[in-house]
């Protein structure tokens, strides 16, 4: 866990004005989240970001992680603590990629063997090949391994905090997206704290837990991405989220949380009282689930008009489905390949939770509700995704 | 890789082609009876040029680093002026000069030759280390490097290109200045070249003159070898 308390930064200008790059910045961030920092150049989140590691010395304010004071420590032992990545990489030119992911267990006196074994071990992890890279040297790599390289020297001496500055931000597009998905990866793997500043609203999206909007050196608002597209706390944030920010609310919304609460029958439900209900609710389908309200199927209206016996015979299989930790984004896709108005919602076990449909949707987003974070690409990714 | 070699082969032949020119012109018997000669002043030649030139590295280098560092930044350009100045003495007045303190021999002459080495040092190792990309610097500190690890570790090994080209101009400087310290009284290949001139004695010169331009080949060509193969690995060139 880390957190800022009322740190500030004053630079002193040419003409002996002071100016107040940083005013009284206070937050959180607990043990295994992504805070972003975003907002325009000049807004003060880079200078944030380097006060926690004293690259640049704070004019007041405290850093505390896991409650210690940073400022009993000296620079160089806080530093070797914390993983830092920037956005020009700062791989050593003179080094061997070996060398350079070894450099701060080096520093910190690890043994030869060690040393190896680490980097064997992170490079692994990013799927590059440790007998074709580790002896080679940074500039016959290309930009996005070097990067790579870049993300996992800052992880080599298991620095449990890590700082990042823009740092897929050099990367082309293709390969900014196929990073940020490792990397996000990695880091609810090893449950790093990370801090990470970015200008690019999407990417904040995509991995903060968190997001910090800065404005002129002050925090103008700290919270949950979709709470953040929800509600904003000023016209600058929603001037900065976009028009669009209902849209981009979708990424971050779980089927789960969209789903309403319809109805299901059991397979030995007569068919008249299944379409005396849905005549009721004017409904044209509804889903069957068994005693456990493990999903079968479902039944449609027209089929069971006229007919006699239990609703089991007519049953249909789903065409598709939604799982209940897939973003909303892809399940509108979903409705519109498919061309289905609906989608049953099913849990881990196959449990019915409800369904998604294009009013359930509109209602959430209107609703004035918002959650946490999702998961962005794998469910294995989701384990430590808070709840909202 | 054979393209390398293929073209270092071509170029030793080239070398070689001249050089057998250079031994026909000045014509093997000269050679052979100049031999003790040449080879008692090429030593001595070479004892002016390696003390010297050690003596301006281990001078030069420590003061490029230190008017690199951040507190000397902004004098550091003033200083640069200082050693400017002192270059644009010519060594033949550095000489005369270093004759009138230090007397005359060795002494004096690698004194001067000193002097004359000491500024593209100084200035190469100066800009070598500016010109360390600031965002490796910055990496370096922010990953917990000391400001002695730094330097050590990241700014001195990139600026390498830049210092051995320093390197390389003051000793092509420093061979070809040391023959000039004969008219101070130590000895160098100068002591084939001005009796040579006194005496009108074409081949002697040659000799001289030839020796001290080889010399000067060879010992660039020896520096800039060791640098690629040991100091400036990964590096672009």
């Amino acid at each position: 866990m880390i957190e800022l308390d009322r740190l500030s930064k004053t630079f002193k200008q040419k003409n002996g004005k002071d100016v107040t790059a940083v005013d009284a910045v206070s937050l959180t961030v607990n043990e295994g989240e992504i805070c972003v920092f975003l907002g325009p150049s000049g807004c003060g989140k880079t200078t944030t970001l380097k006060m926690i590691n004293r690259l640049i010395p704070p004019s007041s304010g405290r850093v505390l992680i896991n409650g210690e004071d940073t400022a009993d420590l000296d620079a160089v032992t806080l530093r070797r603590r914390i993983g830092y990545v920037i956005q020009q990489i700062g791989l050593f030119p003179n080094m061997t990629i070996e060398e350079n992911i070894t450099v701060v267990p080096r520093l910190l006196g690890w043994d030869r063997k060690a040393c190896h074994a680490r980097a064997l071990e992170l490079m692994n992890m990013v799927q590059l090949e440790p007998r074709h890279y580790l002896k080679r040297y940074p500039r016959e790599l290309s930009g996005g391994q070097q990067q790579r390289i870049g993300v996992i020297r800052a992880l080599a001496a298991d620095a449990p905090l890590l700082l990042m500055d823009e740092p897929f931000g050099a990367v082309d597009p293709i390969n900014r997206d196929a990073i940020q998905n490792e990397f996000f990866q990695m880091q609810r793997a090893l449950n790093k704290t990370v801090i990470m500043v970015s200008h690019d609203i999407d990417e904040a999206l995509k991995l903060g837990d968190k997001i910090a909007v800065f404005r002129g050196g002050r925090l103008i608002q700290f919270d949950h991405p979709d709470t953040l597209l929800a509600h904003p706390a000023d016209e600058f944030v929603s001037q900065f989220v976009g028009q669009d920010s209902t849209l981009k609310r979708l990424l971050l919304i779980r089927a789960e949380d969209a789903a309403d609460d319809a109805p299901s029958i059991a397979p030995d439900t007569p068919v008249e009282q299944a379409l005396e209900a849905m005549e009721e609710q004017d409904r044209r389908y509804v889903v069957v689930t068994d005693a456990e309200r493990k999903a079968l199927g479902y039944v449609k209206r027209r089929d069971l008009r006229r007919q006699q016996g239990a609703c089991g015979q007519f049953l249909q299989p789903f065409k598709v489905t939604a799982a209940h930790d897939e973003n909303l984004r892809i399940l509108l896709s979903r409705m519109y390949e498919f061309n289905s108005s609906w989608l049953p919602v099913l849990g881990a076990d196959g449990l019915f939770l409800g369904e998604v449909t294009q009013e359930s949707i509109a209602d959430y987003l209107s609703s004035g509700r918002s959650r946490g974070k999702t998961s962005i690409v794998s469910p294995a990714a989701n384990a430590g995704a808070p709840a909202a | 890789m054979a393209e390398r070699y293929g073209k270092g082969l071509l170029g030793a032949l080239a070398a070689a082609a001249l050089l057998a020119l250079l031994v026909h012109w000045i014509g093997l018997n000269v050679i052979r009876h100049y031999r003790d000669d040449l080879q008692f002043y090429l030593q001595a030649h070479l004892f002016l040029v390696a003390v010297s030139m050690l003596a301006a590295l281990a001078v030069g280098v420590p003061v490029g680093i230190l008017l690199s560092r951040p507190f000397m930044a902004r004098r550091a350009e003033r200083f640069m002026q200082l050693f400017n100045v002192g270059n644009t003495v010519p060594p033949l007045a550095v000489l005369a000069l270093s004759l009138g303190i230090l007397g005359i021999g060795d002494g004096p002459a690698i004194f001067a030759l000193f002097l004359a080495s000491l500024l593209p040092i100084v200035r190469n190792t100066y800009e070598g280390l500016r010109n360390v990309p600031a965002s490796l610097k910055e990496a370096a500190t922010g990953i917990g490097m000391t400001p002695r690890q730094v330097l050590l570790k990241v700014e001195l090994p990139n600026a390498v290109p830049i210092l051995i080209g320093g390197v390389r101009i003051a000793l092509a400087l420093n061979v070809g200045t040391a023959p000039l310290a004969f008219l101070i009284g130590a000895n160098s290949l100068g002591s084939l070249i001005f009796p040579a001139i006194a005496l009108n004695n074409q081949p002697m010169l040659l000799l001289g003159a030839a020796a001290t331009a080889l010399l000067a080949l060879l010992l660039d060509g020896a520096v800039t070898l060791f640098s690629r193969l040991c100091l400036e690995r990964g590096l672009a060139r």
